[in-house]
């Protein structure tokens, strides 16, 4: 199995990388991890004459940032950085939480979590949490900068809306407002494969530990991730007194996954309502531990 | 790196500085080559398997500047620069064993040895990460590797003597230095 040929562009700068990006375009692709890429080549499944390698940008692609809004990451950290990184973890736990189901950590230590955002795999973690959390993505090119909100990002299943002279630079992953708490979960065949239905929650209570909202995101249902509102649900009602097993079963009728392979429908769906029960409770409950300045 | 024409066989060759187990090594290649590949075809590195090559078994695994990586799912040119260590480069400088390899040996961690030297890096890099892990923690670092013969008992106990030989070896070295 070996890639079809190409020519290889090791730009040393940004500007750089967007000046052959824009000059061969339809025919170009952006090499990062190369942890989805290069399997995928090797598959001819893609054949791009152009391969743009921006391994080598780390000076203006590296960077992380946390502070009290959230976390911005640039498109050469890696999804191992991105989960050790502990201001992330206290910042934004969704994160962390979910970023320890992606593959296994030798992929991790290699694949971008920018260049999972820009892979839009319907079955990839970190395009479910962008969403969850309204985040965004920064793409740059010769043409100028602009700013895509996460759920403009997704356009169909392994399909950004990226123009072909675009490169991701950085991704932003807010923090939720207020009393939060999340979880993050998912069932596989065997640990570290992609999952057969997974889901992520974000739970903000008030002081008298009533809902002020609930959104679910789920992992391998949707060709692009959807935010399922559950806040009219449960909104004014003390987290103890909701009925999760419920809300599973309002999630599993609002749900069309399809079924394949790896899963029928009705399984996801059986899947879906079971992670939506277990974890709203989870976030809930860890939204009542933590107080504002110091969650986990 | 620099780029060579080919025309006669139409395809992009680069010359590559890599450091392999400590040495420097220049190499020209094509550039759809991965590292794997590079290591065993133009290297000779043959210590380095290759399995399923995409991914997926871990028998390529080898170290990056000391982190496991997949080195079917890496081109050699972007590791021009970097520290390559493979199965080669893991016995001590007196040439024993190392800890990890040592540990393969005394719990029958190998049967075929087809996956040994992915196991071998990601274990040593493991160890040097966690040097005490718990057997939940020896058993998740080797989660993404395949083996379709000698049965995860035995990997996953060498894995936790790997751990003890690599402390006993630290206070060997201290008391030796001590004396
Ligand atoms: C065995 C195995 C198991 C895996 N399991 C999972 C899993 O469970 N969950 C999961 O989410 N992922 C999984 N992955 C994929 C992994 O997360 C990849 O790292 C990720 O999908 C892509 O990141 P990358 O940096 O490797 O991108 P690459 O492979 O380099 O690129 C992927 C695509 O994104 C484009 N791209 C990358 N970066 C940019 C950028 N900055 N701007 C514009 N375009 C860009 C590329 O052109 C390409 O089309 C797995 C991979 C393997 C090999
Ligand atoms: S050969 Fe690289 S992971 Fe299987
Ligand atoms: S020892 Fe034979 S495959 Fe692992």
């Amino acid at each position: 199995m070996k890639t079809p040929k190409f020519t290889y562009h090791a730009p040393r700068t940004v500007a750089e990388a967007l000046d052959v990006l824009a000059e061969h375009s339809t025919d170009a692709k952006v090499l990062a991890g190369g942890q989805s890429l290069v399997p995928v080549m090797a598959m001819r499944l893609a054949s791009p004459a152009h391969l743009v390698d921006i391994n080598r940008l780390t000076d203006e692609l590296s960077a992380l940032e946390v502070d009290d809004a959230g976390v911005r990451i640039g498109a050469l950290v890696r999804h191992a950085r991105l989960e050790r990184d502990e201001a992330a973890a206290a910042r934004v736990p969704l994160v962390g939480q979910a970023l320890r189901h992606v593959a296994h950590p030798t992929i991790r230590n290699r694949g971008t979590t920018v260049g999972s955002l820009a892979h839009a795999d319907p079955s990839a973690e970190m395009p479910t949490v962008l969403a969850l959390l309204g985040g965004h993505v920064v793409a740059r090119s010769v043409r100028g900068e602009r700013t895509i909100d996460a759920a403009d990002f997704f356009v169909g299943p392994m399909e950004s809306c990226l123009g072909y002279d675009e490169l991701a630079v950085s991704a932003w992953f807010p923090a939720p407002e207020g009393r939060f708490g999340t979880a993050f979960d998912e069932i596989c065949r065997r640990h570290g494969d992609y999952a057969m239905c997974g889901a992520g929650v974000v739970a903000v209570l008030d002081e008298a530990e009533q809902y002020v909202s609930l959104k679910l995101s789920l992992v391998s249902v949707n060709d692009v991730p959807e935010v399922l509102d559950l806040t009219e649900v449960v909104r004014g009602t003390a987290y103890d007194e909701v009925d999760h097993a419920a809300l599973g079963d309002w999630v599993r009728d609002r749900i069309d996954p399809p079924g394949d392979l790896h899963a029928s429908a009705d399984f996801r769906r059986h899947l879906a309502s079971v992670l939506t029960k277990r974890l709203t409770r989870e976030a809930a409950a860890r939204a009542i531990t933590t107080t504002e300045g110091a969650r986990a | 790196m620099t780029s060579t024409d080919h025309t006669d066989v139409g395809e992009q060759h680069l010359e590559v500085r890599l450091r392999v187990n400590g040495m420097p090594r220049r190499v020209e290649l094509p550039v759809r080559r991965t590292l794997c590949d590079a290591l065993r075809q133009d290297l000779g590195l043959t210590g380095t398997h290759v399995g399923c090559e995409h991914g997926v078994c871990g028998a390529c695994t080898v170290l990056l500047d000391g982190e496991p990586v997949r080195s079917c799912l890496m081109l050699a040119v972007s590791a021009e620069d970097h520290d390559v260590t493979t199965v080669e480069g893991l016995t001590e400088p007196d040439g024993r064993l190392s800890p990890t390899q040592q540990a393969f040996v005394d719990c029958h961690g190998l049967q075929c040895g087809f996956c040994t030297p992915g196991f071998l890096t990601t274990v040593s890099a493991f160890i040097e990460e966690n040097p005490d892990p718990t057997p939940e923690e020896a058993r998740e670092a080797v989660g993404g590797n395949l083996c379709r013969c000698t049965g995860y008992q035995n990997i996953v106990a060498s894995v936790l003597r790997a751990a003890e030989i690599q402390k006993e070896r630290a206070t060997e070295s201290t008391e030796g230095s001590d004396a």
